[in-house]
C-alpha cells in the first residue's frame, strides 16, 4: 500500500474518512461486495469491541481468500451472541466444539482440506483472551510449534466476560473483576502476573505475529491481509473494548482503543519469524489516566483518598512499553 | 494374509487400509507400537493421502480430529487410561456433533496408584458419552473390528472406540489373517459426511441448544445408538458372507445351549473362561459364556434372549464402581430382572420436570403403559421429522441445528 499523507480529519479524531482515500485504500466494510461474515442481528452488547473487531477481520480474510474461509470458535461471548439457533449470524462455515480447543480444532480443518486437496480454503481459529491465554494456551502453543496454516485472532477484552467479568491472565494490574474485587490493601488484580501473548507467539518463531485495536480498522483489515499473505501459524491479538465488563460508555468503545493505544498502555506493532517489523507510532501522547478514569473497573483508583501510587505503577509499565517498543513519533516519524 | 504380526501392528495395518485422512498421534502407553506403525507408513508414502499430525495433547489429538472429521476427513487416533482421561471432554463433544471419528483404546487402568496395566477402568469413564464401544476378544478380531467400525460410525455418524486390552492383546504376537486393501476397499466405500464445512455452502455447527431442544437432541443421539443395535449384526453378516470370518456382533454366545449356570465378561479374558468353561464341560458341568461385545449400544434383548432363564449368571468385569459394585453387572441386570424397574430420563439440559408431567409418568406405570427407558415430556413430532430428514438426505446437515430450525417454524409448517 502507497503511503499517501492525509492532513485532513474528520470531526477531530483520527478516523480517516473513506473519501479521502483513494479506491484502492479503502475499507473492506466500504465495500458494497463486503460478505458480512458476521451479520447483523446478533445479540452482541452495544458498543461491543468484540463484534466489531470479529466483523472487520473476518470480512478482510473473506476478501483476500475470495471467499475460500472456514471459521472455527472457541466458546465465549463470541460464540454465544452469534449463534442464538435457529438464528445464526454467520454467513461463512462455522464450527464451534470446546473452550478450549479451537486452535486444534483450526488444525484439523486445515489438515482435512490439505488432504482433500483444497488448499485454497484458509482456516481462521477465534477465540476471546480467555479462550486464547487462559484454557486454548496449550492447544495454542502446540499449533504454532507445528507452524499450522491457521490465523488464530484473539479478541482480548481482558477477562471473562461471558461468565460475568473474572479475572483471566489478560486482565491488567489494578483491575476490579468479579474475581479480583476492589477490596483490602490491594484492590483489584495484583501486579505482576500475566501473559504477553504476542510475545509468547514470536517467542514460537512463527512467520507472523501482530497487534490491532478496534480504534484502526484500517490497521487491523490490512493486519488480517498481511497475515494471510503467510502459510503456517499466524497470530492476530486484538484490542477490544467491552463496555459492560470494564464499566465504559457505549459509545466509548473505539475512544478507550485508541487511547490505550496512544497512552503506552497497549502497544500496536507486528513481527515476522520472531523479529519487530513495525510499531505503530503514538501521535497524541496521553497520560494513563486519561484511559483509567473512563472505566468503572478503576475507579477505586480515583476519587478520595485514591491511589495516587497505583495509577503511578501503572504509568511507568506504560512508559516501560513505549521504551521497549519504541512508540513515541520523533520528528522523523512527523 | 495370515502372518504372525503384533497386535498393534495388525492395528495399524487394517487401520491404513481404511484409509484414514488425518491420523493424530499423542503417546501413551499401550498404544504406542500402534501410532508408531501408522506415522511410519505415512512417512515412506505407504499410507497416502493422509496427515499425521503429532499434537501436544490427548485432548488435541481428540480436537484436531474433531476439526478434520467437520471438514470431512475420515480422522482415526487411539489412546489410553489417563489419555482418554484428559481428552474427554472432547470425546463428549465429538459424539454431541455426530461425528464419525474412529478411536482405538488400549484397554488400561487408571491411577492413582499410577499403573499401566490393563483393566476396564478408562473404557467405563466415557461409557456415556455417546460413543459406541465394541470390545475385542483377540486380535483377530480386533483387526476385523476397524474395518467394520468405520463403516458403522459413517453410516450412523456416529464416532466408535474400539476396546482391546492393553498389553494382552497390543504387544501379544500371533497369527492375524489381515484383510487386503482390495477386500477392504469392497467393504468400505469413501466417507460422506451427513454435515460439512464447506465455503461454498457454509454452516453454523455446534450452536447452543437450550431447554427447548436438548432433550430431543440428546433422544437422537440414543436412537442412533439403537440404530447400531440393528447395524451391528448387519455389518458383521456382510462382514462374514463377504470374508468368511466372524468378527463382531453384538454378543457371542459359546456353550450356552442347556446351561445352567453363564458366564458373562468382554474381551481378551474370554478365552481364559473358555477354557475353563471346556475343562468343566468335559467333567459334565452345564456352563456356558456370553462375551458382550458391544457395551455400547447394550444390547438389552440379544443378552436377555442369550442368558433366559439361568441358574446363576456370574459377570466377570475389569472395572466397578466404587461404593456401588459391578457396571457390567448393572447393565446385565437391566437385562435379566424380574422386578419391574423402570427408568425415566428427564430434565435434561435444564428442561423444567413438571408435577403433571410426574403424576402421569406415576399412571402410567400402574396401568402398565410405561416402557423400562422413556423420556418425560419428549416432543415425538421434532425427533419424527428429523429422522425422516436423516433418512431421506445423506447430507441432512447438523441434527442439534436441524431440530432447533425445526422448532423455530411457524406452527402451521409443523404439521
Amino acid at each position: 500500500m502507497s503511503e499517501t499523507r492525509v492532513h485532513f480529519y474528520q470531526v477531530g479524531s483520527f478516523a480517516v474518512g473513506n473519501r479521502l482515500l483513494s479506491a484502492g485504500e479503502r475499507t473492506v466494510q466500504s465495500d458494497r461486495r463486503r460478505t458480512n461474515s458476521i451479520d447483523s442481528g446478533h445479540r452482541a452488547c452495544q458498543g461491543c469491541g468484540e463484534a466489531l473487531g470479529a466483523r472487520y477481520a473476518l470480512d478482510a480474510a473473506m476478501r483476500v481468500t475470495s471467499g475460500q474461509l472456514v471459521a472455527v470458535n472457541a466458546t465465549g461471548c463470541l460464540e454465544v451472541f452469534s449463534t442464538p439457533f435457529p438464528e445464526t449470524s454467520w454467513q461463512i462455515p462455522w464450527l464451534h466444539s470446546l473452550f478450549g480447543n479451537a486452535p486444534a480444532v483450526a488444525t484439523g480443518v486445515a489438515a482435512a482440506m490439505r488432504v482433500k486437496g483444497r488448499d485454497q480454503v484458509r482456516v481462521v481459529g477465534q477465540a476471546g483472551d480467555g479462550g486464547t491465554v487462559d484454557i486454548g494456551f496449550g492447544t495454542l502453543s502446540g499449533m504454532f510449534e507445528r507452524n499450522d496454516d491457521v490465523l488464530f485472532i484473539c479478541y482480548d477484552n481482558e477477562g471473562y466476560m461471558n461468565t460475568g467479568v473474572q479475572r483471566s491472565a489478560a486482565t491488567p494490574p489494578a483491575a476490579r473483576t468479579a474475581t479480583t474485587d476492589a477490596v483490602g490493601p490491594e484492590p483489584g488484580n495484583p501486579f505482576g502476573q500475566g501473559k504477553d501473548l504476542p510475545r509468547i507467539a514470536m517467542a514460537h518463531g512463527i512467520p507472523y505475529v501482530a497487534t490491532a485495536t478496534v480504534a484502526d480498522l484500517h490497521d487491523l483489515e490490512r493486519k488480517v491481509e498481511r497475515a494471510m499473505s503467510f502459510h503456517g501459524a499466524r497470530y492476530l491479538h486484538v484490542f477490544v473494548p467491552c463496555p459492560l465488563g470494564w464499566g465504559a460508555a457505549s459509545n466509548d468503545t473505539i475512544h478507550l482503543a485508541r487511547l490505550a493505544k496512544e497512552t503506552g498502555i497497549f502497544p500496536v506493532y507486528e513481527a515476522e519469524y520472531g523479529e519487530v517489523t513495525g510499531v505503530t507510532k503514538i501521535r497524541r501522547p496521553a497520560p494513563v489516566t486519561d484511559y483509567l478514569r473512563l472505566q468503572r473497573r478503576y475507579a477505586h483508583l480515583f476519587g478520595h483518598p485514591g491511589r495516587p501510587d497505583v495509577v503511578a505503577r501503572l504509568q511507568a509499565m506504560a512508559d516501560a512499553n513505549i521504551a521497549r517498543y519504541g512508540l513515541l513519533a520523533t520528528e522523523e516519524d512527523e | 494374509m495370515l502372518q504372525q504380526i503384533e497386535g498393534s501392528h495388525a492395528i495399524a495395518e487394517s487401520v491404513a487400509r481404511c484409509r484414514p485422512e488425518v491420523v493424530c498421534a499423542y503417546p501413551i502407553s499401550p498404544q504406542t507400537h500402534i501410532i508408531e506403525a501408522i506415522g511410519a507408513m505415512v512417512k515412506e508414502g505407504t499410507l497416502a493421502p493422509c496427515e499425521f499430525i503429532n499434537v501436544e495433547s490427548e485432548f488435541a489429538a481428540m480436537s484436531v480430529s474433531i476439526g478434520a472429521s467437520a471438514a470431512g476427513a475420515r480422522a482415526y487416533t487411539a489412546t489410553a487410561s489417563q489419555g482418554l482421561l484428559f481428552m474427554i471432554e472432547a470425546v463428549y463433544n465429538a459424539a454431541g456433533l455426530g461425528l464419525p471419528i474412529v478411536m482405538t483404546l488400549a484397554n488400561r487402568a487408571i491411577g492413582a496408584p499410577i499403573n499401566i496395566w490393563n483393566d476396564h477402568s478408562d473404557a467405563m469413564a466415557v461409557r456415556d458419552s455417546g460413543w459406541i464401544q465394541l470390545f475385542a476378544e483377540t486380535n483377530q478380531e480386533a483387526a476385523d473390528l476397524h474395518v467394520q467400525a468405520f463403516r458403522l460410525a459413517e453410516d450412523l455418524s456416529v464416532p466408535v472406540m474400539v476396546c482391546m486390552d492393553g498389553f494382552i492383546l497390543t504387544h501379544a504376537v500371533e497369527g492375524v489373517d489381515l484383510l487386503d486393501q482390495e477386500q477392504v476397499d469392497r467393504f468400505l466405500p469413501p466417507y460422506e459426511p451427513r454435515q460439512v464445512l464447506d465455503p461454498e455452502d457454509p454452516a453454523s455447527i455446534g450452536a447452543m441448544v437450550g431447554p427447548e431442544a436438548f432433550e430431543e437432541v440428546r433422544y437422537l443421539a440414543h436412537l442412533r445408538q439403537l440404530d447400531a443395535l440393528d447395524r451391528i449384526p448387519e455389518i458383521a453378516a456382510e462382514f462374514a458372507e463377504m470374508f468368511g470370518r466372524d468378527s463382531g456382533g453384538l454378543v457371542r454366545p459359546y456353550r450356552l445351549a442347556d446351561a445352567d449356570t453363564v458366564i458373562v465378561a468382554m474381551g481378551s479374558v474370554l478365552g481364559t473362561i473358555k477354557d475353563a468353561v471346556d475343562e468343566r464341560r468335559e467333567a459334565g458341568e452345564r456352563i456356558g459364556v456370553l462375551g458382550i461385545t458391544s457395551f455400547r449400544p447394550f444390547p438389552l434383548e440379544a443378552v436377555r434372549q442369550a442368558l433366559g432363564a439361568r441358574e446363576r449368571v456370574i459377570v466377570v468385569e475389569k472395572a466397578f464402581s466404587l461404593g456401588m459394585g459391578g457396571v457390567l453387572a448393572t447393565d446385565v441386570a437391566m437385562a435379566i430382572g424380574t422386578t419391574t424397574l423402570h427408568t425415566v430420563v428427564a430434565g435434561l439440559g435444564g428442561r423444567p420436570i413438571t408435577r403433571v408431567a410426574l403424576l402421569d409418568m406415576v399412571d402410567r406405570a400402574r396401568a402398565g403403559a410405561l416402557e423400562p427407558l422413556s423420556f418425560l415430556d419428549l416432543d415425538e413430532g421434532v425427533i419424527a421429522r428429523e429422522r425422516a430428514r436423516m433418512a431421506t438426505v445423506r447430507r441432512s446437515g447438523p441434527f442439534a441445528e436441524n431440530v432447533l430450525r425445526d422448532l423455530g417454524r411457524p406452527r402451521e409448517d409443523q404439521a
